[in-house]
């Protein structure tokens, strides 16, 4: 008897089809586009480099210095006569280093939390809930400064650091999707095969709350981009002479009263729409992945 | 031409569109439903029926298009009204009633509010507005109207709350209700009250109906006429009593034949089955849509939609073989399994004072109070009772998925089983399987279906590689499905074949005792007949025991060998399933007997059970059934624990009424 011979077939058509409609929608979707024309464009940058710079960003001019915008130097020179468009776009790729890298180990850590805490319950959870909640109570810039105090400020720091921070904000929403999940009759299942726990943790459960750990790594990186460039301003981040944004707009907000206002405003809108494009891309593929 | 009637459909036809494609849902359906009377709508998930009541809302979903056809509403044509007269139309015309109450009504305002606000509507002030409001709740037989009205929509339970919204609906006088299955998310018992709530109200208000249902049982007693939709079209239509006892359509011929009749046994011989799937919506056919599913197709079906024709009597049939299709040829006859082993003293699973109590805020609630239970090799026993009643509580101690108070004891083979999955050995774990109510939460939906049932194998039989594929194999023959599906992912299959991979993951280590919880209750009844058939098939040819747990009583009937009633977490009854459905029965069984609505065999004694399942947390005394026992007797009831009486070996009742008195009291309320 060859009942199911008929509705597989029919069926494993669907399942491709269902894959290229989310795909479908997110090219649709005018938010996603958008945020992934900008962001693809730093990432460009970030690639490119200095094979993309009219000048030699770290290159210094004594007898240019503070140059308002021109022909020449459409961004205008920095303090020490270095062509500020050339190190906005060189400045893309430390940022587009250390953000996802930091979101990731939040993302990995903090679903790793959540997981445990959710799926135990009890104690455990009681106590690590309670942990996570004074620990989101801080500040996130204080965090990270105490951290970069402790440790000395590095690229490695300020990646641990942040990825620390984020850890318990991701636990949190993937902590209520096990707790939605660890109830359903397939997990019962499983603990009626006596599997052991980390198999349940990360066979059984992590596939199905995948879909809100994507969205808050989204979401996270937006953040990051923006921890970043606060920490690199309070000068505990990136060291000079890096073409760092934060570092820029540190060295130079002072001249600002001057009416030297380039060498800030260009790192600024930087920071800008890379946070906004990463925040376009996180909504588009939100609203994706709810359909 | 007579009055115009209440809702006339007429040659309607309706597209969704899917991913830019028109698709045809439903292709051409007429009915017309007079004053006062009520038409049912029965037929498989996907064939329509929700579509259709939309329409009659017309409360279509955005991708809707009504491509044809017309629909009128006591004369008015309902596609040609402008929004402030549709909005006028739902007020006072037409209201409907959903199937889950829970999600009808909002759960942040008080119930007295959201009923007054149907009056207020009406433009009515406050004061009598709430006065209305009462007098209705008193229609809808709500004992207390005053305190139900103060309390919010989730302190009331599931019947509770659907009187509630029969209220809302029935509150402007409308000409016409549309029920959409209103009480498949209730228990058998509150069905029954609610359903004659509901046949009461109609003769009331003079209200006409259009009862969806896929239960045919219940449209059976709720109807006068009914429609059988198939694939979007309206297949048979006519007097239920003529469609039911004499249908003309092959469909309806293979559904009513799927329903285990009542009293029927699995050694009777096995359910029949329609074979294969309804077509997929949009699907496009030349000739008539049953055709790739129907034994009497010929040729002549599948190049030539067949027309309805009129069988007499204001039935008609859309078959061409409409002569012929009461001779449908049944499936090749198989016997049935025979009747499971007779409990010789040898138990496979003994459960002794068995308890469990939960921990609620602080309250101790009694999930199972003292059961005593013996399972014998090769039987099923059918578990039945309400909601709450303690049937899933069993069934997860049993599992060990929850440890049972300390002074219970569980016993497998004669040896003592550990409280939790954990503390047992590998045999114990093997042994004791479940395949759960709903195959897709059962299911991982992120799982092939090689994973899924090849982890069971890796995990119960340490089978790798070649081995653990040949077992895989041999799973999905016994289950019957195909090899390919081992490839698939569950959210690719139907509802029936993922319950099948949930049998095989089950048997994947011979196990000796399986739980089935509600196997077949998300599913369409051709779809159960052929689980039903194949549970049993596995019984026989593997002797395996089945506690099986299920609301439906027909099914509980055909599957079981004995049966035991639950009510409040106590065993009020046991002994073979004949002994218990031949009575006598404890008053507690003869209700839920009599709730169950009949499709075959007519009416049974309608005794009603009132009032609702009193909380766990502050059980009655004396006997826990006394505050909704139909046979109170007086104050020995709510006094003293009752004895339990033996009417014959192995037949146990646990009431204050003697034996001999409960056979006399029975066999004078039988018809």
């Amino acid at each position: 008897m060859n009942v199911a011979a008929v509705p597989v077939e029919r069926v494993a058509e669907q399942r491709t089809t269902v894959r290229r409609e989310r795909i479908r929608l997110l090219l649709r979707s005018p938010t996603f586009i958008a945020g992934a024309v900008i962001v693809g464009t730093w990432v460009v940058c970030a690639i490119g480099g200095t094979h993309l710079t009219p000048y030699d960003p770290f290159a210094t001019d004594p007898l240019n210095r503070l140059r308002p915008p021109s022909a020449r130097h459409l961004f205008g020179t920095d303090q020490l006569g270095r062509d500020v468009l050339s190190r906005v776009v060189a400045g893309a790729r430390g940022i587009l280093i250390v953000a996802p890298l930091a979101t990731l180990l939040g993302t990995v850590a903090g679903t790793a939390l959540g997981l445990v805490t959710g799926y135990f319950r009890g104690v455990v959870d009681e106590v690590l809930m309670r942990l996570v909640d004074a620990f989101r109570a801080l500040p996130v810039v204080i965090v990270g400064m105490l951290g970069l105090v402790a440790l000395g400020p590095s690229t490695v720091t300020v990646i641990l650091v942040i990825g620390i921070v984020f850890t318990p904000i991701v636990a949190r929403p993937v902590r209520a999707a096990v707790l939605t999940q660890r109830g359903q009759e397939y997990v019962q299942a499983a603990r009626l095969r006596r599997e052991r726990a980390p198999y349940i943790l990360f066979v059984e459960l992590l596939p199905n709350v995948l879909a809100p750990v994507l969205v808050e790594f989204t979401v996270r990186l937006g953040y990051a981009i923006f921890a970043t460039a606060t920490l690199s301003f309070l000068g505990f981040g990136i060291q000079p002479p890096a073409p760092d944004w934060g570092l820029t707009i540190f060295e130079h907000y002072g001249f600002i009263s001057g009416g030297y206002w380039w060498p800030v405003l260009f790192p600024a809108l930087a920071i800008a729409s890379l946070v906004v494009g990463v925040n376009l891309v996180s909504d588009g593929t939100s609203q994706a992945l709810e359909r | 031409m007579n009055a115009p009637a209440v809702l006339e459909i007429d040659d309607l036809r309706l597209a969704f569109r899917v991913r830019g494609t028109e698709r045809q849902a439903i292709h051409g359906v007429s009915f017309r439903i007079g004053k006062e009377e009520s038409f049912g709508l029965v037929g498989e998930s996907g064939c329509g029926k929700s579509t259709v009541a939309l329409t009659a809302m017309r409360y279509l979903p955005g991708n809707a298009r009504i491509t044809g056809g017309s629909v009128r509403v006591t004369g008015r044509d309902l596609l040609k009204m402008s929004e402030s007269e549709l909005r006028r139309y739902r007020t006072s015309t037409v209201s409907m009633v959903y199937q889950n109450p829970g999600t009808a009504l909002n759960p942040s305002i008080r119930v007295g509010d959201q009923v007054a606000e149907v009056f207020r509507i009406a433009g009515l002030p406050r004061a009598e507005a709430e006065d209305r409001a009462r007098a209705m709740l008193q229609k809808v037989r709500i004992s207390d109207p005053g305190y139900v009205m103060r309390r919010y929509p989730h302190q009331l339970s599931g019947g509770m709350q659907q009187r509630v919204v029969i209220a809302m609906a029935l509150a402007p006088n409308p000409e016409l209700l549309i029920l959409d299955e209103p009480t498949t998310a209730l228990d058998a018992t509150v069905e029954a009250e609610v359903l004659d709530l509901i046949a009461a109200l109609r003769t009331e208000f003079g209200t006409s109906l259009l009862y969806i249902s896929h239960n045919l049982g219940v449209v059976a007693r709720m109807c006068e006429r009914v429609g059988v939709l198939y694939a979007g079209r309206l297949v048979e239509v006519g007097e239920t009593e003529a469609v039911f006892s004499d249908p003309r359509h092959p469909y309806t011929v293979g559904l009513l034949r799927c329903v285990p009749r009542w009293g029927s046994r699995k050694d009777e011989g096995v359910l029949d089955t329609i074979p294969g799937l309804p077509p997929p919506i949009g699907a496009q056919t030349a000739g008539c849509v049953y055709a790739d599913r129907c034994a009497l197709a010929v040729d002549h079906c599948r190049q030539e939609p067949p027309p309805l024709f009129e069988v007499g009597g204001g039935h008609s049939s859309r078959c061409f073989r409409h002569e012929e299709a009461s001779r449908l040829p049944r499936p090749a006859a198989q016997p049935g399994a025979a009747a499971g082993v007779a409990a010789n003293g040898h138990a496979l699973i003994q459960l002794q004072a068995v308890s469990k109590t939960f921990q609620q805020d602080g309250h101790r609630v009694q999930g199972l109070v003292d059961v005593d239970l013996q399972i014998a090799p090769g039987e099923a026993l059918g578990l039945v009772g309400e909601s709450g009643s303690g049937k899933s509580t069993l069934a997860k101690v049993l599992l060990g998925l929850l440890e049972p108070d300390s002074g219970g004891h569980l016993e497998y083979e004669g040896r003592s089983l550990a409280g939790q999955v954990g503390g047992r050995d590998e045999e114990e774990v093997r042994a004791i399987q479940i395949v759960f109510q709903n195959p897709g939460a059962s299911l991982n939906r992120r799982h092939s279906i090689r994973q899924i049932i090849g982890r069971a194998v890796t995990k119960l039989l340490g089978l790798h590689g070649r081995e653990r594929e040949q077992r895989l194999f041999e799973l999905t023959g016994s289950v019957r499905l195909d090899r390919s599906v081992l490839d698939s992912r569950p959210e690719q299959l139907s509802g029936g074949l993922k319950q099948r991979v949930a049998i095989a993951r089950a048997f994947a280590g011979d196990p000796r005792i399986v739980v089935c919880d509600e196997p077949t209750s998300a599913l369409d009844v051709s779809v159960q007949a052929a689980i039903l058939n194949l549970l049993v098939d596995l019984q026989r040819s593997k002797g395996v025991t089945y506690l099986f747990i299920s609301h439906d009583l027909g099914v509980v009937r055909y599957l079981s060998d004995r049966i035991a009633v639950l009510y409040l977490g106590r065993l009020l009854e046991i002994g073979t399933a004949e002994a218990v459905f031949k009575g006598p029965h404890h008053p507690y069984t003869e209700a839920l007997l009599s709730a169950a609505p009949v499709l075959h065999g007519g009416a049974k004694t309608r005794i009603r059970l009132e009032g609702e399942v009193p909380s766990a947390a502050d059980p009655p005394s004396g006997c826990v059934f006394h505050t909704r026992c139909p046979r109170y007797l007086g104050d020995i009831c709510r006094d003293q624990e009752p004895p339990l009486n033996q009417p014959e070996p192995g037949h146990l009742i646990r009431c204050h009424i003697p034996v001999d008195e409960l056979r006399r009291l029975q066999l004078v309320d039988e018809p």
